[in-house]
């Protein structure tokens, strides 16, 4: 394929996601704007006027950038992996694999729609936020790069995930059991400074930390980690994931038979 | 140069729309689907895959199209091999499967249109064609409903019309006409015998020998993941409609036997063998026989191993 034919297959492949998520949007959007507008009149300002201040900032300014980020992380994957897997399911993923389509060009298409519905929620919740309270942007570059690394990389992971899996229970399983209770752990509600050293460090292991740290910091200036070495791990898993996405793709596993 | 010319015309001509050989499958599970096939489908032609359930049809068209990795074996569309350069030959075929794979919940012109998009077809040119393959095969009207609301033969066109849409060189349908019924069965015969006619080579399984011969010129039959017979559709009925006869002699036949009209084998000293074309009397040939003094004291059929498949194909189908 010319490279202007694999731009006109890869812009049908994110036109049709967008299309996807935006049809079914009470299942897709909606939810994620109502659950971040409870934990803002919750955590925000029921609870967060007792709580007081926390890495420096009132409860509500610190918790906003972890809610925007948990908003990315989640919606990036769900719509990768339901969208993948539902294809595989219905068999329409077919209709790909059978057209000269090259596999990273399916890839990175999957992968933008992904990204794409990740900050169009970040934007609902950001929008809600601002009911809440005044947000101040520390360094647009910041939260720019994080946002689009973060959700590359979780649009990633939820490709691996509808790859490997064989069923509805498969799709529902990991964000369940690992991304939900690392998102949790991953310093959304909390600084690390509160933890003891031992589980400071034990949080150290968990990606979710890196990216909510270095997104806050892009929105308030302030981080529990180096930022470098944030942006660093990112880059890493970001890279990794790809690599392994499209070797899932090329070699043709649970897609070929 | 005029004979350059001729000669590049002539080559043209020649190259199969495709090749396979020696193609072997076995699955994960073990299971040797197909056992070292091969086949060659010339330019233009129409072409009817025959056999019964679980015969390996599907497999094959399976691999051609990227669906299901060979285990061995050569697949060449228009002579581009599928291992050397496999979206080069995926752009030339068009492939109707046999199960639904379509999202449900798209409407067919979308379904259709994203198809052309992932053939690299201009968004302009993408609409173009969707709209005149939806119409050509009738579903134009359900263009802007939920796909799942088709019948299930809408859907089937639908898979036809999305086939199409890059309009492919060689068009592989498999079962076209399951679940379809008769009116709709003869108008999608018709269909796709006018894109024959435009150059389109056509590959297309079945079950049913009425069909292929309603439509095809050559054919495949396979089973048990080897090919029975890969010849002409006439060549083939001739030799359905043909029925060898083994004769037993009273007297010892010296030489060649002759029955005028008839093809007479010499078997041994006293068995001939007798092919009867449809139409033919079998009392001709006791007639000439008797006036060469030969006599027949008893006879029987010649076993067919064509004609036992097509009982079992029959049955299958069944
Ligand atoms: N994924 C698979 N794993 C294991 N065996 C398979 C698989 N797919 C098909 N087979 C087996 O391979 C054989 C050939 O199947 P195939 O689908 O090619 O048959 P077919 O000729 O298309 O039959 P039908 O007329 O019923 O469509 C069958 O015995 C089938 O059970
Ligand atoms: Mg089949």
């Amino acid at each position: 394929m010319t490279l202007k034919e694999q731009y006109i297959a890869f812009m049908t492949i994110v036109r049709k996601e967008i299309k996807r998520y935006l049809r079914i949007w009470t299942q897709t959007l909606l939810p994620s704007a109502i659950t971040m507008s409870l934990y803002f009149v919750i955590f925000g300002s029921l609870i967060g006027s007792r709580i007081g201040e926390m890495g420096g900032f009132t409860y509500m300014q610190f918790v906003v950038p972890g809610l925007i980020m948990m908003a990315i992380v989640t919606n990036s994957y769900s719509n990768v992996v339901s969208s993948f897997f539902g294809s595989k399911f219905n068999n329409s993923v077919e209709e790909l694999l059978v057209s000269p389509t090259p596999n990273y060009v399916i890839l990175l298409g999957y992968v933008v729609g992904g990204i794409s519905r990740g900050i169009l929620v970040a934007i609902v919740v950001t929008i809600v936020s601002l009911f809440f309270t005044h947000l101040h942007i520390h360094s647009y570059f910041v939260v720019v790069v994080i946002v689009l690394l973060t959700s590359t990389l979780f649009a990633l992971a939820g490709f691996i995930n509808a790859v490997f899996a064989n069923n509805f229970d498969d799709i529902s399983i990991i964000p369940t059991f690992v991304l939900t209770p690392l998102i949790y752990l991953g310093g959304v509600f909390y600084s690390m400074d509160l933890l003891p050293d031992f589980w400071a460090g034990v949080s150290k292991l968990n990606p979710l930390v890196y990216v909510v740290n270095a997104f806050r910091y892009g929105v308030l200036g302030v981080s529990d980690v180096s930022l470098p070495f944030a942006f660093g791990m990112i880059t890493l898993f970001t890279v990794l994931a790809f690599t392994y996405s499209l070797h899932l793709l090329n070699s043709g596993k649970r897609l070929r038979q | 140069m005029a004979r350059s010319v001729y000669e590049h015309f002539f080559q043209e001509h020649m190259i199969p729309a495709l090749t396979i050989e020696n193609l072997s499958k076995v699955y994960g599970n073990g299971f040797e689907a197909l056992k070292g096939i091969s086949l060659e489908v010339q330019q233009g032609d129409f072409f009817a895959m025959l056999g019964p359930n679980g015969a390996g049809k599907s497999t094959t068209i399976g691999i051609i199209c990227s669906l299901v990795a060979k285990s061995a074996g050569r697949v060449a569309v228009f002579d581009v091999d599928i291992d050397q350069d496999f979206a080069a030959a995926k752009k030339y075929i068009g492939i109707v499967p046999q199960e639904f794979n379509f999202n449900q919940f798209e409407q067919p012109m979308d379904i259709v249109i994203n198809q052309a998009g992932y053939y690299g077809l201009p968004a302009g040119l993408a609409r173009e064609r969707a709209e005149k393959y939806l119409k050509a095969l009738g579903i134009w009207d359900k263009r802007e409903v939920p796909s799942r609301m088709l019948s299930g033969g809408m859907k089937r066109r639908l898979m036809i019309a999305r086939a199409l849409v890059h309009e492919p060189k060689l068009l592989i349908l498999d079962e076209p006409t399951a679940g379809v019924d008769i009116e709709m069965r003869r108008s999608m015969w018709d269909f796709l015998k006018k894109i024959n006619a435009q150059g389109t080579t056509i590959i297309l399984t079945t079950h049913y020998l009425e069909e292929a011969e309603a439509l095809c010129r050559h054919i495949a039959i396979i089973n048990r993941g080897e090919i029975v017979e890969h010849c002409s559709i006439k060549a083939l009925l001739r030799r359905l409609q043909r029925e060898v006869f083994i004769l037993d002699c009273v007297e010892e036949v010296a030489g060649p036997v002759a029955i005028s009209g008839f093809h007479v084998q010499v078997v041994d000293a006293h068995t001939l063998e007798v092919a009867i074309e449809k139409g033919q009397y079998i009392n001709q040939v006791f007639e000439q026989l008797g006036r060469q003094g030969i006599h027949v004291s008893s006879m029987r059929n010649k076993a067919n191993r064509l004609e036992e498949m097509f009982v079992n194909l029959v049955e299958g189908a069944a």
